[in-house]
């Protein structure tokens, strides 16, 4: 982090990937140097074993560096009112420190990124999402009275996930017995502050926790400390998103293309296509988009939905094609894991309509098997999702585990 | 309180040709008009004691035939003094160039014969691409999309009469369509007068120069006009073009249409998502199904209707409509006859002494300055028939370009600026004027925009040009009358065809809406 500070801008060519304010921790932890790409930042893909890290999430406690999440601060008299015109939920219901989950579409009610949203005070809102979206945010902003800030270099946040996170968050002293999920709290902080928010991103207990840089390796080396009797452990991308298929959840870019960045008219898809339609609220007037997806709705022209499958068999089925009776291609897989936590092979994926409601799904894998692939053609069921769900996620108090 | 079902919003042009055409379909209408008087750009109005001017528009070329017949105009007054004003392209020597018939189908002056065989022929040549570009002005502007509700049967026509062109002229079309007018004139003429005339009338009204692309285009758009039922011919309403707004407004009240004036529309009501009624700035509320708003665009939208209804990529489109007005409107009051050396003061008096002059005084409004030689088209009204000033008096009216909208030395020192360029320009035309003007009134693209409302000052309420016209005006996705807000239809020049005192763009609008809304 800050490698350029002192140095000509101009160079800023030379190092392509920043790094997060928690690179020297995750750095010294990386034993593999596993890492890879991630909105600009270098970021860990595993610390060494990801089988252990995504048994960290599921069994102990798991940290993972948040940082390279994309933030937008949105304060000012009509925040409540440029946000329920620019998502599809209400944004004025959600009260102050409370988080939701959220979409945001074009005009013709197609998604453009999904994220959560923070309500931090009254007029003051923070968007945490996949892509970069300012432009957007800016236009979207004509005729409200907002102010909006991109702060993704100016927030260090750790996730803090599994059944000990409470745990050691006691541990670490911090009070969060009562906190709801979807609810958060402030602290004070090595002479600053730290919000702890109870949302992750594996569906399991857990809690994010959001500072400035400047704390950033006092928060790490903090937790690390306090969790150590539990077995906490830094993540990398591999074991997250193991967590975040059984959980269900989807990521922009990997489960859908986002229409602003789509090159293929018919790659855009609605939030009817992708499941998310228990999120839109027609009720609370306008917002860009209404029209185009009550259309939708009415007409019932939805072209796509987005399923979980069951598939028979433990090889991993992600990127495949999906076919109906063994013949008629009908989507594809977009996400795929032998779910360790479920003990069953699952995955998300795009089906067309109306195959999301027919059955008699195969999905089509080629298992490398020492240098031969074999063909398969696995029988997949559609199923609810999500595929693990414990009820530790949402018990408030959470359990001492 | 009556209860109608239409309400317009703007009593100009386009606004009483729409309630015209929708009340004569049977339905009650009411239009909304915030002046004191409606006709919009077409009003005459006192500037000075005992002198009348034309308001904006100053000369009919563009009226809508089926305006002219379908409102009866003629028998509710509405006359010409004459259907065939000639233009003089003014030389500071005296040597001028006079255009008589449509488009100038005759040259009076000193001018080669070569010019004078090649302007026929070039002059040939644009009237029949404008003659298959009119029908276009009346009817929707089609769609690339299924179920767009495209007028097929005229859209077939307009193709066939392409062919019909020929071979030959079908190719020269293609080639010329999007060329800009300075290329075309130097291609076929050397007049310096001549090429400055044609380069002027091309440019007016836009903000574009004769170099600018697509320029062209614009001399054709004017060209497909009509002036008293003439093809490209130029009118003057027996009158002034005062008698163009009283006309409409009568035939409008006779028809049965209700006329509010003085009364600005705030808001529009909008219940369930579609438009319910208007509210007004005294907060009365009017209720009424449909709405049709012949405002501006981005008026209509940005300020009745409000962003918090629309989609937001819809908001930065219409924001981003160009709507950069570059005309200003002077008008001079003389205590005697100008002498423009000797030319005839019931012509078209034109002062663009070149093309490149033409051009040059565009360069200056591309840097929000005020150009040193501005080019101009003066009308003398009184020159014609008395009531416009007192006998012996004077009125002239001109249109001056360019003129910056946003002026870089501030609204008040770029007027003086313009006014003084404006009259040294006469001066040179036409010796001593200066002495005999008593009281001079400029209005800047700035002050006609606070008097009428047009965004930017731009007479065609956002700029016609390719990348604005047919089914990209105002914006891609509602070119076709009808907008985002069921009950909500758009009505004024800054749809298709465009402004000028036409009225097509709300007679088609109206017949779009009996076609499409059946209530």
């Amino acid at each position: 982090m800050n490698v350029m500070r002192n140095s000509d801008p101009r160079l800023h060519y030379l190092t392509p990937l920043k790094q997060t304010p928690f690179h020297p921790r995750t750095a010294a932890e990386n034993r593999l140097n596993d890492w890879g790409p991630w909105a600009g930042y270098t970021t860990a893909l595993s610390f060494g074993d990801t089988a252990m890290e995504h048994s960290a999430i599921r069994n102990g406690a798991s940290v993972y560096d948040l940082c390279p999440m994309v933030k937008y601060r949105v304060t000012g008299r009509d925040a409540a009112a440029y946000l329920d015109r620019l998502t599809v939920r209400n944004a004025s219901k959600l009260s102050v420190g409370g988080v939701h989950y959220t979409i945001w579409c074009d005009d013709a009610g197609k998604v453009i990124d999904d994220g959560t949203l923070f309500r931090l005070g009254q007029t003051d809102y923070r968007i945490c999402c996949q892509e970069r979206h300012l432009p957007w945010l800016l236009d979207s902003a004509i005729g409200f009275e907002v102010y909006i800030r991109e702060e993704t270099e100016d927030v260090a946040a750790l996730s803090l996930q599994g059944p000990c996170a409470w745990s050691v968050l006691n541990a670490a002293g911090f009070d969060v017995a009562d906190l709801k999920p979807f609810r958060m709290r402030s602290f004070p902080f090595d002479g600053g502050e730290l919000m702890i928010s109870r949302t992750g991103f594996t569906g399991d207990l857990g809690y994010e926790l959001w500072t400035t840089p400047a704390h950033a390796i006092a928060l790490w080396d903090h937790l690390f400390a306090a969790g150590a009797p539990w077995g906490i452990r830094p993540i990398g991308t591999h074991a997250l998103d193991i967590a975040r298929i059984e959980a269900g959840f989807i990521i922009t870019n990997m489960d859908f293309i986002p229409v602003d960045q789509a090159v293929r008219e018919d790659r855009a898809r609605s939030p009817f296509e992708l499941g998310l339609e228990w999120m839109v609220d027609f009720d609370k007037g306008h917002f860009t988009g209404r029209r185009a997806l009550l259309k939708e709705k009415v007409n019932k022209s939805s072209k796509w939905a987005l399923v979980g499958l069951d598939i028979d068999g433990n090889v991993s089925v992600e990127g495949s094609i999906i076919y109906h009776n063994g013949k008629t291609e009908v989507g594809t897989v977009t996400a795929a894991c032998w779910s360790p936590s479920a003990k069953r092979n699952v995955a998300l994926a795009q089906i067309r309509r109306p195959y999301h409601e027919t059955g008699n799904l195969f999905v089509e894998v080629y298992a490398l098997r020492e240098l031969q692939y074999a063909k398969l053609m696995l029988p997949a069921r559609m199923c609810e999702r999500p595929f693990f769900a414990p009820p530790r996620r949402r018990a408030t108090p959470p359990g001492p585990f | 309180m009556p209860s109608f079902d239409v309400i317009v919003i703007g009593g100009g042009t386009n606004g009483l040709a729409a309630a015209h055409r929708l009340q004569t379909s049977g339905r009650k209408v009411l239009v909304l008009e915030q002046a004191g008087q409606a006709g919009g750009a077409a009003v005459a109005r006192e500037f000075a004691p005992g002198f009348r001017t034309p308001g904006l528009a100053h000369i009919a070329n563009q009226i809508d035939s089926r305006v002219m017949s379908g409102m009866d105009l003629g028998r509710h007054g509405l006359g010409f003094v004459t259907s065939g004003l000639s233009s003089t392209a003014l030389s500071a020597t005296g040597d001028h160039l006079v255009l008589e018939g449509s488009a100038g189908a005759t040259i009076r002056g000193t001018i080669s014969d070569a010019d004078r065989k090649n302007w026929l022929a070039l002059r040939k040549q644009l009237l029949s691409f404008a003659e298959v570009l009119a029908p276009f002005k009346q009817l929707t502007a089609p769609r690339i999309a299924k179920r767009a509700g495209n007028e097929y049967g005229k859209l077939a026509r307009f193709g066939l009469n392409l062919r019909m062109l020929g071979k030959a002229d079908f190719r020269e079309f293609l080639r010329m369509i999007l060329i800009n007018v300075y290329d075309v004139v130097n291609d076929e003429l050397t007049d310096k007068r001549l090429k400055g005339l044609l380069t002027f009338d091309a440019t007016l009204g836009s903000w574009l120069g004769p170099r600018s692309p697509n320029s062209l285009i614009l001399l054709l758009n004017r060209l497909a006009g009509e002036g008293a039922g003439q093809r490209a011919a130029l009118a003057l309403p027996k009158g002034g073009m005062g008698a163009v707004a009283d006309a409409m407004v009568k035939s409008a009240t006779a028809s049965g249409v209700n006329l509010r004036t003085g009364a600005t529309v705030d808001s529009l009501l909008i219940e369930d998502d579609r438009a319910a009624g208007v509210r007004l700035a005294n907060g009365e509320e009017v209720r009424a199904k449909i709405v049709v708003s012949a405002m501006s665009p981005k008026t209509t939208f940005l300020k009745l209707v409000g962003p918090r209804h629309l989609d937001a990529g819809f908001v930065k489109r219409i924001g981003d409509q160009k709507s950069r007005g570059a005309a200003a409107k002077l008008h001079l009051a003389l205590k005697g006859a100008p002498d423009f050396r000797g030319a005839d003061l019931k012509s078209r008096l034109v002062i663009a002494p070149s093309d490149d002059q033409v051009e040059l005084a565009y360069n200056a409004v591309k840097y929000g300055e005020v150009p040193k030689r501005p080019v101009m088209e003066i009308v003398i009204p009184s020159a014609h028939e008395p009531g416009f000033a007192p006998a012996g008096h004077h009125v002239l009216s001109a249109v001056v370009q360019f003129a910056p909208h946003k002026p870089k030395a501030g609204a008040d020192a770029a007027r003086a600026e313009m006014l003084e360029n404006a009259l040294a320009m006469l001066e040179e035309h036409a010796p001593g004027i200066r002495a005999l003007v008593t009281h001079a009134e400029l209005l800047m693209p700035y002050d006609i925009e606070a008097q009428y409302g047009m965004v930017g000052g731009n007479w065609h309420h956002g700029e016609l040009s390719v990348e604005q016209m047919l089914f990209l005006r105002p914006v891609a996705g509602i070119a076709q009358y009808a907008t985002p807000i069921e009950g909500l239809w758009l009505a004024g020049a800054g749809c298709h065809p465009g402004g000028g005192i036409s009225g097509a763009a709300g007679w088609n609008a109206a017949e779009r809406i009996i076609r499409e809304a059946r209530a």
